[in-house]
């Protein structure tokens, strides 16, 4: 590892301020070491800043810096803590950017805490004056970090001999209305999901203990749906009991109880931050139960191209912490998407090794060192019309779930649930055949439906709904909308 | 209510069962991605039965989907009341487990479960799935 000595100005320790620059946060011939964290910012400097001051500003007031010199840094391995500021590339078709590559040294971060990393990385810096906006792009975790945590309590695979359920996405289905329903009625539709073919249905993220469903109530009639549906298709299956709640007391009373009624998988939201999350990660190891998270609220922070957190740092956040489910994208549905930013993230939460690749936006190679995989769960606005597209790009080892997709069928939510169900199954039975899914896929469906009433009748309904919106993440390579 | 079988395990539980051709096709699928092919039975479809019992062991370094398929249809021959399903075993980093499994045959008559309530406390169950397949005496389960 080499820490030279940075280029400093010859009054670098005189009292008072100078340039990020000039105090050793850019140093251009830096050759980062395997063991660094490397992160991949993208700045919009105030007008008149210098592109490399702000990428030193930033190294800067993301490791060691204050505003001003101070002695007591001369007491410390300096060179070491402080982060480096080693690219500042333009970006294509956008003057006002740029991608800031910053290295940080290993010995920065507590190990095995998404908290310490994510206070250092985001910490302070992006309320930084000097610039106009600021957003993590990617961050490269090296191997030597990756093996400080315990990643996924269960992973793809266990998951899937867990459940008996192999070579075909799973699917699941959110209960709707998502708040209202009494718990007896509530159950009622988790019912008729899982014998209609349903693997799975999931608590939305706001459904925790509200006056008109309390939690307990909710766990005990969820379970005899799941009870029952096992009995009539001799089938595992699962209800997402969400576990969110103000205190982590209440959330380890919570999953206690939906392990103790024999749930197979419990659920948590983002919104109760990397802490709890971490938490409910090994209370989920310790007891055997699947782990599914819901991003709750990633979109202030993930959405806009300019300014917060990508979806793929958040994702080797959620891999690192361990959940076995991440919602990570749809694609075709309601919620934003674009298709290679999407691949991207699928990348991230299921391969052991992803290449850099600027069309999906992965900026570094990232090495999990055999972290297992977590499953990426696309939900929001899909229906059985487009399996063929959702198999196309998002692959077999992912949880689809059609939620008014199912429960809106005009048959039922049995025969909702059908419907999805022999969609994917005719989809994976044709793509296995050598079929090309994304140019056949529909008569592929209409097939399947002339023996089955129910997918007629959700390709009749839903057939040509489409939510064709220009996305708002895309990568530079391919557009440059912002 | 729908209509479908009464167990729904397996890859294409819910579409119609597979003709000799489908199944090959299937078996070429797995043989060109080189997976392991497996032939299991049991008459015990609890979801958490989890042993069936092998028709000789795993097939390796297949090259052809019709000596995959003759050892299904021996099978079959061999326990017609039985459930009879095709493994398919992906041995490569990260995988290392069943990459595909579809049934190729179901009994006449599939007897199902009976969903067993033991009452708790607080309104709790304690649940338990019963087998009526595993009512039969062993002499006749194994023969």
């Amino acid at each position: 590892m080499s820490v030279a000595t940075p280029p400093t100005a010859p009054d670098r320790w005189n009292a008072g301020v100078i340039p990020y620059k000039e105090m050793g946060y850019w140093q251009p011939d830096y050759e980062p070491a395997d063991t660094d964290m490397i992160a991949a910012f993208r700045i919009t400097p105030q007008p008149g800043v210098d592109p490399e001051e702000a990428g030193a500003a930033v190294a800067g007031e993301s490791s060691t810096a204050t505003w001003t010199v101070v002695w007591t840094d001369r007491l410390t391995d300096h060179a070491r803590y402080q982060a480096k500021c080693f690219r500042v590339d333009p970006v294509a078709g956008n003057p006002e950017q740029w991608i800031a590559s910053i290295a940080y040294d290993l010995d920065l971060f507590e190990e095995g805490s998404i908290a310490n990393l994510t206070s250092s990385i985001i910490g302070n810096v992006f309320g930084f004056k000097a610039l106009k906006a600021l957003r993590l792009e990617d961050l490269r975790i090296p191997v030597a970090y990756v093996k400080t945590f315990d990643g996924p309590p269960h992973g793809i695979v266990a998951e899937r001999e867990m459940l008996n359920k192999y070579g075909r996405p799973l699917i699941g289905c959110t209960v709707k209305p998502k708040l209202g329903l009494s718990a007896r009625n509530y159950g009622r539709v988790v019912y008729e999901g899982l014998r209609g073919g349903l693997d799975f249905t999931k608590d939305d993220e706001n459904i925790n203990s509200q006056p008109f469903m309390r939690w307990r109530e909710r766990f005990l009639y969820c379970m005899e749906a799941v009870e029952r549906a096992q009995e009539r298709t001799g089938e595992i299956k699962g209800h997402y009991m969400n576990v969110t709640a103000a205190t982590m007391e209440d959330m380890y009373e919570r999953a206690d109880f939906a392990k103790e009624l024999g749930s197979n998988i419990v659920m948590i939201d983002l919104t109760v931050g990397y802490t709890a999350m971490t938490s409910m990660s090994k209370w989920a190891r310790r007891n055997g139960v699947l782990l599914h998270l819901h991003r709750a609220g990633h979109g202030t922070f993930t959405r806009q191209k300019s300014h917060g957190v990508s979806f793929r740092v958040v994702a080797k956040w959620c891999r690192l912490l361990g959940v076995d489910h991440l919602h990570a994208g749809t694609v075709v549905g309601k919620l934003e998407g674009d298709p290679n930013m999407v691949a991207g993230y699928y990348d991230v939460l299921r391969d052991d090794m992803i290449p850099a690749n600027a069309t999906n936006g992965i900026y570094f190679d990232q090495h999990w060192a055999s972290m297992p995989g977590v499953m990426p769960v696309a939900s929001g606005g899909i229906h059985a019309g487009q399996t063929h597209q959702l198999i196309h790009y998002l692959g077999e080892d992912s949880i689809l779930q059609f939620g008014g997709g199912t429960i809106g069928h005009p048959m039922g939510i049995a025969a909702g649930a059908e419907a999805n169900r022999v969609a994917v199954e005719a989809c994976i039975k044709a793509r296995n055949e050598g079929r090309d899914l994304f140019a056949e896929g529909e008569q592929i469906l209409r097939k399947a439906g002339a023996g089955c009433p129910a997918l007629l009748a959700a390709l009749d309904t839903w057939g040509s709904v489409t939510f064709d919106y220009e996305s708002t993440d895309t990568p530079d390579t391919v557009s440059t909308s912002s | 209510m729908t209509d479908h079988p009464t167990i729904t395990q397996g890859t294409f539980a819910f579409l119609p069962d597979l003709d000799d051709d489908e199944i090959e096709a299937q078996l070429r699928y797995a043989i060109d991605k080189g997976w392991a092919i497996s032939i299991e039975l049991t008459d015990d479809p609890d979801p958490r039965n989890t042993y069936w019992e092998l028709w000789g062991l795993p097939m390796f370094d297949l090259n052809d989907p019709a000596a995959a398929l003759t050892e299904v249809r021996a099978c079959c021959e061999a326990f017609p009341e039985q459930y009879i399903k095709v493994n398919a075993f992906d041995a490569s980093k990260g995988r290392e487990t069943i990459a595909l499994s579809f049934l190729v045959q179901r009994p006449s008559t599939e007897p199902g479960f009976r969903l067993e309530r033991q009452h708790g406390p607080g309104r709790t169950n304690r649940y338990g799935l019963h087998s009526y397949a595993t009512e039969r005496p062993h002499g006749e389960r194994y023969q």
